[in-house]
This record gives C-alpha cells, structure tokens and sequence, in this order.
C-alpha cells in the first residue's frame, strides 16, 4: 500500500492533474440546475420566518405577543421561547465541532437577549410570503440592561483567554529581550492597526429544508461539511443516527460562516420534528449580519532593526472581539514570530468581550488580520530606514519556522519574491512616496507576505468502478465553490488511467465516508489524499485480481511496475504485456469494483516539519491626488503553495482571495452603533463589497514548489493565502502613492482625506 | 411585506381617483424602492395602483425642451439619443446611480421620490423621525458617513440619495403633476423639501397627485458639463457627494452656471447665489474656489461625516474644472478626469 | 390595454388572499397563473415553478442574483412583482440552451471559469446576455461598469469580464 507517496501522481496518457480543467460541476452551475439547500423540493413543505430581536444588546423579552401573526390565514405556528419544544441541549452544553471554549448560543432558549438582531421568534407558514408577513405582526417588549459594543472602550478590560480554542495555537513563548532590543535599536517603528468588523456576506444566505418522513429527517443544509449538521442534529435533538441524513451537493459561499451549524437549521429542525412537518428556514441577507462575523481587532506593533535593515526586535499586541459567552480565538500574533528572522520577539493576544454573537473564522481568519498588522509596519520600518520593501523582506528572510524551531516542509517564498517583482516590475519603482503620477492621479507600489498553515485533516473516500468503466468517488466533503469536485475527478482519473468524463464525484452527503469540514484550505490536500488512496486500493485489487487470471500477462509482477492507462494495466517499459481492466471484471464476474481508504496527515511529518503556504503580492494603486479616489489597478500575486492540481480553479480561488483583500482594504466594515449595539448596516447595499468596477488585472504566478511532506499528494491549498497580505499590499501602495498611512481599514475616502486636513497620519481613528 | 389590493387603472383620471379614494394607497410603476421598503416593513402600503400601463412612456419636443414622461424608464432615458446629444448631464447623472438592471426598472417619476437611505429609516427596531414621526433621529450621534451637511435639522439628516435629480436640479427642470383638481407644475428646486420639523415629508406632492412629467428646458449646456460622483466604491454605491455642474462659455468668461450637489442634504441641493457669483467670471479655478464656499457656507457636520465638507469643496471644483475643461467624467474609467 | 380597473382589483388587505390570473411567458411556454398581489417574480419562479436557477442574494436588488430577462430586458426579479408583469415575457437561466446547447455565454463562463460557488452566476449570465442585447458596452471598463449590479463574493469579476468579453469579439459585438 501506498501510504505518503512521494513520487508524482502515477503517469497516465493524458495526466489531467496540474492542467486547466473545467469545473465538472460548471454546465450545472450555468444552466441553473444545481440546487441550493433552500431549493429541494419537500411535500407540503412548511416556511419558517425568523423574527430578529430588537435594537438591544442585552436584557430579556418581557411580552411577545403572537396574536396578530397567528389570525393570519395560513400561518401553521408561531414558536418563541415560551412555547418552543424543550431540546435535550437546553440542558447540555454540546459544542459543534469547531466552537470555541465557551457555551454556544441556543436559539430560543429562554428570554435573555444576548446580542442585538437574535432570533426570538419563528413564525411558520404555508407559504413565504405568509410567514414574512405574520412575522412583522409580532409585538415585542423588552426589558434593557447595559451592553457594551465599543471595543476600542473595553481594551482596558481585555484578558488572556484562560481556555485555549482547539486547533488553535496560542501565542509561543516570548523570546530574547524585546525591550531592550528596542531600546537599543538604532531604527524603530511603532504603530497601532485597526481591522474593521466584517460579515462574511456569501451570496446565498443561511438555509435549511428539513424533510420529514415519518421521524426520519432528510435535510439540506448550507454548510461547510454535512457531518458537522448531522452531529449537531444528533446532540441537539437527541436523534439517532439513523435518523438523520444532511444533504448539501452545492453550497453558495460560506467562507467560514457556514463552518458552524447556524440557527436556521436549529430551528427548521425544531418545528419539523414539533409539526410533524417539513419545514424550510431562510435567513434574510440582512439576517446574515445577526450570525458570525470576522472580530475587529486592534494591533500595536513594534518593530527594532538595525541600520542596514536587520531585524531586531518584533512586539505584536492584539486585542480582539469576542462575545459574553464564548472565547472565539484565531492565530494573530503568532506571524510575527514566524515571518522573518528575527530574535527577540514578544506576543500578546487577548479577547475583550462584546455583546455581540461570537465571531468566528472568516477567509483566513487571524491571518488576514495579524499579517496585514505586520506587514504594514515592515513597510513602515523599511520606510524609516530607507530601504526597498523587498530587500527587507529578503534581508529578514526566515529559513525555519522560530515559533517551533522546525524546518518547513518546504518554502519557496524566495522564488514568489523574484517571479512576482519580475512580473510586476518592481525595480523600476520610485522609492519616495509621492514621487511617481499621472496627471492628477499619484501612482504607488507597495507589496507584502502572505502566509497561512497547510494542513491535512484525516479523511476517508471509497472509489467504485463499475463493469461499464465509470468510476464513482464518494466523500463526505463540500465544494463551497473551492472546485473540490473537479479535482477529486482529475485525481482520480489519473489513478486510474480512465478520461475524466468517465469519473462521477459524489459530495455533501453525510451517508458517504467521513470527511473534516471544509475549511482552514485543507480540504484539496485532504479529500484529495483520501481519493487517491482509495484509487490505490482499487489498482491493488485489479492488480491481483488481473494476475491471478489463467495466463495473465501481468504473471510474476509487482504492482509498482504497473501503470493504469486507457483502461488498461500494462507494465511500464513493455506496453505489450497488458490486461484490460473491463476483462478483469467481466472474468470474475464484478459489477462493481469498491475501495474505501482513510487518508491521516503523516505523524512523522506533522511533529517535525512546520508547514506554510506562501505568498508575494505586488499591488499598484492610483489615488486621486485631490479627490483621494482610490482605485487598485494591477496586483500580481505569486504564490507557492505546493502542487497545483487544477490551474483553472486554482487561480479562481486566489483571484477571489484577492478581491477579498480589496474589500477589506478599501470596502468592509460592519459599523456598530453603540446605543443599541447592532451592526447598522445590515445589507448590501451599505455593506460594501468590491464590484466589478472595482477589480482590474490580476495576475496570479503559481511558482513551482515540490513538498514531499506536507499532504500525500504535496498540495498545500489555496483557499486563504490570497487575502492575506493583500489589504497591507494596498495601504504600503496607498502610502507610496499618498504619503499618507492610515492604520485603519477600510480605508474610505473620508480616512484619506482626514490626513489632509489634520496633516497627521492618524492610527486608528475610530475603533468601534 | 403587509397584504394589500392591487388595481390597475388604464387612465391618469382613474389613477388619480383610486388614490384620493385611499389614503394609504401608493403608485407603483418601477417598484424598485417601494417594494424595497415594504419587504423592510418601512411601507405598509393598503393598495398598490400600478399605474405602468398608462400613456406616460414618451419623450416628446416641447418649447425646445423634452417632456419626458414620468413611466421612461431610467435605462431608456439615459440612451435616448435626444437625451445623450442634448442633455448628456442629465444622461451622466441617470448612469452614476445603481445598476443596469435597477436602470431598466425604475422609471423618471419613481426616481424623484425614492426616500433616504439613512440606515435607521431602513431598519424599524430603531427610532427615526422621517419613518416614525416624534421618535428621535438615530443618525445624529450615530453612524452618519453619509449624512447632510447642508438643510439638515434637529430632527433630520437624511440625504436624498438620487443622481439623476442632481442633473435636473441644475437643468431647472419642472414637475407636472395631476391631481383631483387638474394639472400644475412645480418647478424642480421646489418639489423636494428640506426636513424642517416634518422630515416624514420627503416632498411637495399632495397625496393625491401623480407625477405626469419631468419637462426640460431649452438650455442644456451639451458643451459644457460634468456630473462627478464620489462614493465608497466604484460602482453600484451611493453618492458620498456628487457634483452636476453645467456652464455656458463666452470668450473663456462663464455667461451662465448650474451647480447642484447629491448626497449632501434632503434634496438635490442648488445655490442660485452660488450659480450668480460664477457669472461673468473667468473659467478658472479661482472662480470655482469661490463658488464652492459659497455654495457650502452654511454646511455643518454631525461627526462622522464631518469630512463631506471637505470634500464637497473639492468635488465642485474639480467638477466645473471638468466642465470648464470640456473634459466630462466618464460613469465607466473611474479615473477621475 | 386589456387590463382594466375592475377585472384586477383584489384583496381588501384584511381577509383571504385574492388571486389574480396573469399570463406569462416563461422559457417560451405560456402559462396561466394565478398570484397573490404581493408575490415578487422570483418568488413565484422559485417557490411555485421549481424554477430556481435565479437566487435570491438579498432580495432587495443590492445583489443581482435575480437577474433575469422580462422582454428581454435584464431586471431584478426581486422587485418585480409578478401581477404586474401580465403579458410579458420571462426568460431564466433555465430558458437560455437550445436543444442541449449551452448559450455561448453559458459556454464562456465554464471555459473561463467566470464563478465558483456558482450562486451568483445565473444572475451574472443573465445580466451578460441582457449586457450583449444591449450593445452599450464596448470596452473592458464599460464590462465592468455594465456587469457591477452583480455582486460576486467569490471574486470571480476578472473571469467574468474575460467571458463576456469573448462573446462580444466572437459574435461581433463590441470593441
């Protein structure tokens, strides 16, 4: 068997691995065919219409008065938390699978209000138009306590968090002597950095159809790995297995919001199971604002080099959002310790509470926060002395990872650097800012690191060939939009040496073998690795089978020798000793061929090598040098991230990344009003994110890089490294352009223009 | 969204009636911030009077101007090519706001009485003095980025979120209306109001009349003209300021100017004081600097919009330098000329 | 005008529902419909079709996803509400292959791979076949300009350009 493979995927005629593939899944994308977890069709399905809570943070319902919504024609129920059914887990503290140390909030519990905009009803209806109607009738009394929303205000009361968040490194241990180090640096930056709230804001909203048959439930639920809703559904409604099937084949954006089992789905369940009924929930896109978001967070960064630009000191500080009944944690500091050579480094990572609901990982989480803290003042040290951007980062260039002391499995930054500055034209750059326009547009260049952890999580995939040559792969996965279906097909049709249209995958049904959520960008090397194993296990059984035949051309050979091409065996070097795989089937008899294998991340691996995906991105802005419009007109972004499996999806998933960093940089921020502790602007036409007016040329290098140690099939994954370090790319851009460094996104025009008149480069002017 | 009747009357008279018989009855043609406010439970209309199969859909000569009748759709408005040739200010101004296919819904009549997009007008838990009169305003003290800096009140600081009624503005376009009683005409810089003690009041059309035509002017200043818009992105976003300016050139000396702004107070603001002083001045920058404080003289921010101002001041000289200069921003390059 | 005061009043906003028959055209079948006042276009294409090819993003046209074509103009099925459109013609993402063959535009977004979570991407072809009828767009920015009523949160706006714009040079529209 072959365990953590080393060689390159097994030739066959045509590889269709590392090529551009169109998405198996893309004509039912365009034609309208692939359906959504809000669009399957039940019998006398129900509507459920949540009903948000009021303009406070904190405090309980005193009256809820249904009356009104229940006289209208048609409405079925109309649940709060007096009359909802009791779950098992009122009385448990159940945790889905990627909660933070804490007590998850449970819909409908009692009458607490625990953040502004929860849910405190569901009205239930026969048709949508009904339930959305009823709910509005809803007459609501609350009693006020204090909350408190103002991060900014509640620094002060920031704390380590006492219970680490699993699967989330804390901050390492300090090393060398910070404070000296800066007190004798002969070059030293310091600043503040504010990172805005932010809603992940996917285009389709948080659904559930829960089908009901006769106490077994069938349900289609936006998420981001099945098994995650089942597990949920079991715990919380104490349900059997058996009873329970999530379906979820295609998922409308989640990026990190549909990680965790959201409310709708609790509460499609509970009236489904409470009627009897099949019941469907929608949120409202301005619902989508009362769910998870990512945590604005302060950042104080200090930064001591020597004079030719030789770091000496890092300190990285950060304060982060969390809610009053859990401790979301994300890996914040930890870059700082991790990106350069460097030391004497020094972290702080600390949660101030909120009565907000608990954020949680949005497209690199921590990530796209810390390393634009950091990058930025790299770019604010290289400034101060006096030297290229890029020759710091070079200077400062890390051969191993400090914060463990391990080597990487492999690191090809050095390669993103040149590629990206090549391509970019980076050495033709003016080093002062404010040096380099176009009639009334200032032009400035700035770049930055990206990185991000590549993990495996352990997954399990069963392939099945049929006499008529298909080959169908079933894993429990998702495909958020990422292009999982098509590459799982790419590598299962070179395992096994048959055309891709011949593969069928099968995802996001929790009756297939178990598979992690799809997140943290290592579903491609995880599902990947288990498909391919599970191919491997088919190729041992026809190989024995193909032997063992009466006069069998394969006779006396061992398996690696055999390549599977064309739908044949044959052994490498003498094509003409060859065995068709259909006969082998035919022969005895099989209609179908099955293999079901688990793939683990390599122990080995995983103790003594520290792996990274890695990034360069270069970006030019022009900014109206009076009217300070910013607009991002180029941005290269090279990346090493391992083997690319499908140049198609692969560049899809950074240019996304990337216009993810565009919005964050210039266009994101859920703005809370503290009087009422409610993010305000709840919808999208307020909510900004980029447009396409907004994004020009993006050009995405993918530099080679072989890791052999990584994931078993040497992919690292792309889903977050293109937003991080790319909204510090634009502020060292805008900086370059302006001379103006505004440390606090987004970046709106009215920050730019503040700079003029105040002729200071503010940090943060409003946290909140 | 609430229950309501639906009619469909095939004549303005009908229309008219149905409406004077119903006060909580409203229009509909485009629909495109109606029914918006209604899924939001901001309007909670009893009956809904489509009136988009009445014979309000031409563009007609009148007096060397256009009648533009109150169904045109933005879209259709905005490509007409007597509108691009003639009136290319107010063809700008139509492709600024919201997206192609809002474009080819929304009609002239709708466009001049969508409402504010103040987000506590838009969310019913908080308290709003335009949504629910006497309740207090959220935005002063509160998320204001896009709020008034001009005509504000105590009560109110909503904006008027329209381009296209920015352009009309500075054209002196003129309002005609139906009503139980017959036809008037409201001229344009009179038909929004400004929030005063009423802010729930958007404009100066009784319940009961209806929005026949948007009429034009002869005076179109095809040469001369620009209509900048200024906003948080690039496209498909609401003004933060937005400029129409429009000039007629004798000898390089400005022999007559239009100067409207967007996203600075509750209506399309013009500043005939403003539009005087440039008069017979040279097409120079001073000329504009001079212009633009006048014009914003008695502005005032509530904090987080505080920078409007500013703003404001650039935008309208960059925008007459544009229109001066014959150099009319494109709604498509967002480099700003 | 057939329609007329009297043969389309309905409801008095407190008791049942009234329905009121329209015809439409959907995807080239006439169809005979009755539907309430309130019931937006997408709503019945979705809820009382199973036609469910156009999404709903927000459903306050802040978002595109809806986008469909009525009279061959591209429109917010959102916030149009279906007893207005009696008589007009309706085409979805369902409507646009002929015989098993993908609109071009359909083709040009796969090859492109101009979407990945796909939920977007019936509003953005629509509106890119709608874009094409139009003929105002010539150049990559007027692309853009033309294509920013459809949000996309995967950032797929570069390939979504580099699609329509293969379409326009292939069928000489454009540029």
């Amino acid at each position: 068997m072959v365990q953590t493979s080393t060689a390159p995927l097994p030739s066959s005629a045509r590889p269709y691995v590392g090529t551009g593939q169109r998405r198996i899944d893309g004509v039912s994308k365009v034609t309208g065919q692939a359906r959504y977890a809000a669009e399957f069709p039940a019998d006398g399905l129900l509507y459920g219409h949540v009903v948000s809570g009021g303009a406070l943070a904190s405090g309980e319902i005193l009256r809820i008065d249904t009356r009104a919504a229940e006289a209208v024609a048609g409405v079925v129920r109309v649940y709060t938390h007096e009359n909802r059914p009791r779950q098992p887990w009122f009385d448990s503290t159940y945790q889905d699978q990627v909660a933070p140390p804490g007590i998850p909030f449970r819909p409908l519990k009692d009458a607490k209000i625990v953040y502004s905009g929860q849910p405190v009803a569901l009205v239930v209806a026969q048709s949508l138009e009904v339930a959305a109607y009823a709910a509005s009738l809803l007459e609501i009394t609350y009693r006020e306590e204090p909350f408190r929303t103002d991060l900014a205000a509640e620094q002060s009361n920031a704390y380590v968090p006492p219970e680490k968040r699993a699967g989330i490194e804390p901050p390492p241990p300090d090393r060398g002597d910070v404070d000296r180090a800066l007190a004798e640096a002969p070059v030293k930056v310091e600043a503040s950095y504010f990172v805005a709230a932010e809603h992940h804001n996917p285009m389709e909203t948080h659904a559930s159809t829960v089908v009901w048959n006769d106490g077994k439930l069938t349900v289609y639920d936006k998420i981001q790995g099945v098994v995650a809703s089942k597990e949920y559904l079991n715990e919380v409604f104490g349900l059997s297995p058996d009873d329970v099937h999530v379906i979820s084949p295609f998922v409308g954006g989640a990026f990190g919001v549909g990680l965790r089992p959201q409310y709708q789905l609790f509460l499609a369940t509970m009236a489904a199971l409470d009627l009897r009924r099949s019941v469907r929930v929608t949120l409202t896109r301005d619902q989508m604002f009362t769910l998870t978001y990512r945590p604005h967070t302060i950042q104080h960064l200090a930064l001591g080099a020597e004079r030719d630009g030789r770091l000496t000191a890092i300190r990285h500080e950060a304060v982060a959002a969390t809610s009053t009944f859990e401790d979301y944690q994300e890996v914040v500091v930890n870059w700082s310790g991790l990106g350069y050579r460097c030391p004497n480094v020094a972290f702080d990572y600390k949660l101030a509470k909120l009565h907000t609901y608990t954020p949680s990982d949005m497209r690199a989480p921590g990530a796209a926060t810390g390393v634009y803290g950091l990058e930025c003042a790299m770019d604010e040290l290289a400034h101060a002395a006096g030297i290229d951007p890029l020759e710091l980062r070079l200077k400062n260039y890390a051969e191993e990872d400090a914060n463990t002391g391990k080597p990487f499995t492999s690191k090809q930054l050095r390669e993103c650097y040149r590629q990206g500055a090549e391509r970019f034209g980076w050495s033709r750059r003016s080093p002062r800012p404010r040096s380099m326009r176009d009639g009334r547009e200032l032009i400035g260049w700035g770049l930055a690191t990206g990185f991000w952890e590549a993990s495996m999580q352990q997954t399990s995939a069963r392939a099945v060939l049929s006499a008529d040559g298909g080959l169908e792969l079933a894993t429990a996965t998702a495909d958020i939009g990422t292009g999982t279906y098509t590459i799982l097909a790419q590598i299962a049709a070179d395992a096994m040496g048959v055309p891709i249209e011949q593969v069928d995958v099968k995802i996001g049904d929790s009756s297939l073998p178990a598979s992690p959520l799809e997140g943290g960008s290592w579903t491609a090397a995880s599902a990947g690795s288990a498909v391919q194993k599970a191919c491997f296990g088919l190729r041992e059984q026809l190989f024995h089978h193909a032997r063992a035949m009466e006069g069998s051309p394969l006779a006396n050979e061992v398996l690696e020798r055999i390549i599977f091409t064309g739908g044949r065996m044959e052994v490498a070097n003498d094509p003409s000793r060859s065995v068709v795989v259909a006969d082998v089937m035919a022969a005895l008899g099989l209609e179908k061929l099955a293999a079901e294998e688990t793939a683990k991340p390599d122990q080995d691996a995983q103790e003594n090598y520290s792996g990274y995906t890695h990034s360069a991105i270069f970006v030019e802005v022009r900014v109206d040098e009076e009217l300070n419009v910013v607009r991002v007109t180029r941005i290269v972004d090279a990346v090493a991230a391992g083997r690319i499996l499908n140049l198609k999806t692969a560049r899809s998933q950074i240019l996304g990344g990337v216009v993810f960093g565009i919005g964050m940089a210039l266009e994101e921020q859920s703005e809370l009003d503290h009087r009422f502790g409610r993010f305000m602007n709840h919808n999208i036409a307020e909510y900004h994110i980029p447009v396409n007016a907004d994004v020009r040329d993006i050009d995405v290098i993918f530099v080679e890089e072989h890791d052999d140690k990584v994931s078993p099939i040497g992919v690292k994954g792309l889903g977050e490294i293109g937003i991080v370090g790319t909204a510090a790319a634009i502020a060292n851009a805008i900086f370059h352009a302006t001379g103006k460094r505004v440390r606090d996104l987004p970046i709106t025009p009215d920050k730019l223009l503040r700079d003029d008149v105040d002729g200071v480069s503010s940090g943060m002017a409003r946290a909140g | 969204m609430n229950r309501f009747s639906y009619v469909r009357p095939d004549a303005v008279a009908a229309a008219v009636r149905e409406r004077a018989s119903d006060p909580g009855a409203r229009f509909i043609a485009g629909g495109t911030n109606l029914l918006d406010l209604m899924k939001y439970d901001v309007e909670a209309p009893s009956r809904l009077i489509d009136i988009t199969r009445l014979p309000l859909r031409d563009i007609q000569e009148i007096d060397g101007g256009l009648r533009i009748g109150a169904l045109v759709p933005n879209s259709d408005l905005a490509y007409d090519p007597r509108i691009e040739e003639r009136y290319p200010l107010l063809a700008s101004a139509i492709l600024a706001g919201a997206s192609p296919q809002l474009r080819n819904m929304a009609t002239t009549g709708g466009n001049l009485l969508q409402r504010t997009r103040c987000v506590y007008f838009y969310d019913t838990a908080t308290p709003c003095n335009k949504r629910t009169p006497g309740s207090g305003c959220s935005a002063i003290g509160g998320i204001n980025r896009q709020h008034a800096i001009l005509g504000a009140s105590e009560h109110c600081i909503a904006t008027n979120p329209s381009d296209m009624g920015v352009a009309l503005a500075a054209l002196r376009a003129n309002v005609r209306v139906a009503g139980p009683d017959g036809e008037r005409t409201i001229p344009f810089s009179e038909f929004h109001r400004l929030p005063g003690d009423e802010p729930q009041r958007d404009n100066n059309l009784a319940a009961d009349e209806l929005i026949l035509s948007v009429d034009l002017p002869a005076e179109h200043f095809a040469a001369n003209y620009t209509y900048l818009k200024l906003r948080e992105r690039l496209s498909y976003a609401f003004a933060l300021v937005s400029v129409a300016a429009a000039l007629r050139l004798e000898d390089g000396k400005i022999a007559e100017a239009r100067l409207a702004l967007g996203g600075v107070a509750h209506k399309p603001w013009r500043d005939e004081e403003a539009e005087e002083l440039l008069r017979g001045q040279p097409a120079e920058r001073a000329s504009f600097e001079q212009a633009a404080l006048r014009i914003l003289s008695g502005a005032r921010g509530f904090g987080e919009n505080d920078f409007k101002i500013e703003l404001a001041r650039r935008a309208i000289v960059r925008a007459l330098e544009q229109a001066a200069a014959g150099t009319p921003q494109s709604q498509s390059d967002k480099r700003v000329q | 005008m057939q329609a007329t005061e009297t043969d389309t009043r309905s409801g008095n906003g407190t008791g049942e529902p009234s329905r009121i028959p329209v015809v439409l055209t959907i995807n080239g079948t006439e169809r005979r419909l009755e539907v309430e006042p309130w019931t937006t276009l997408l709503d019945l294409l979705r809820e009382r079709l199973d036609l469910t090819g156009s999404k709903k993003g927000c459903d306050h046209g802040q978002c595109g996803a809806c986008t469909v074509l009525v009279d061959d103009r591209r429109v917010n099925a959102c916030l149009t509400l279906a007893v207005m459109l009696d008589g007009a013609s309706v085409t979805t993402v369902e409507g646009l292959a002929q015989d098993g063959q993908l609109h071009p535009v359909q083709d040009a977004f796969v090859e492109h791979d101009a979407f990945q979570c796909g939920y977007c991407t019936p509003g953005q072809i629509c509106s890119a076949v709608g874009l094409l009828k139009e003929g105002r767009a010539q150049s990559d920015d007027e692309i853009r300009e033309l294509m920013s009523g459809n949000l996309c949160r995967c950032g797929a706006y570069v390939n979504i350009v580099a699609a329509v714009r293969q379409v326009m040079d292939g069928t000489g529209a454009g540029r």
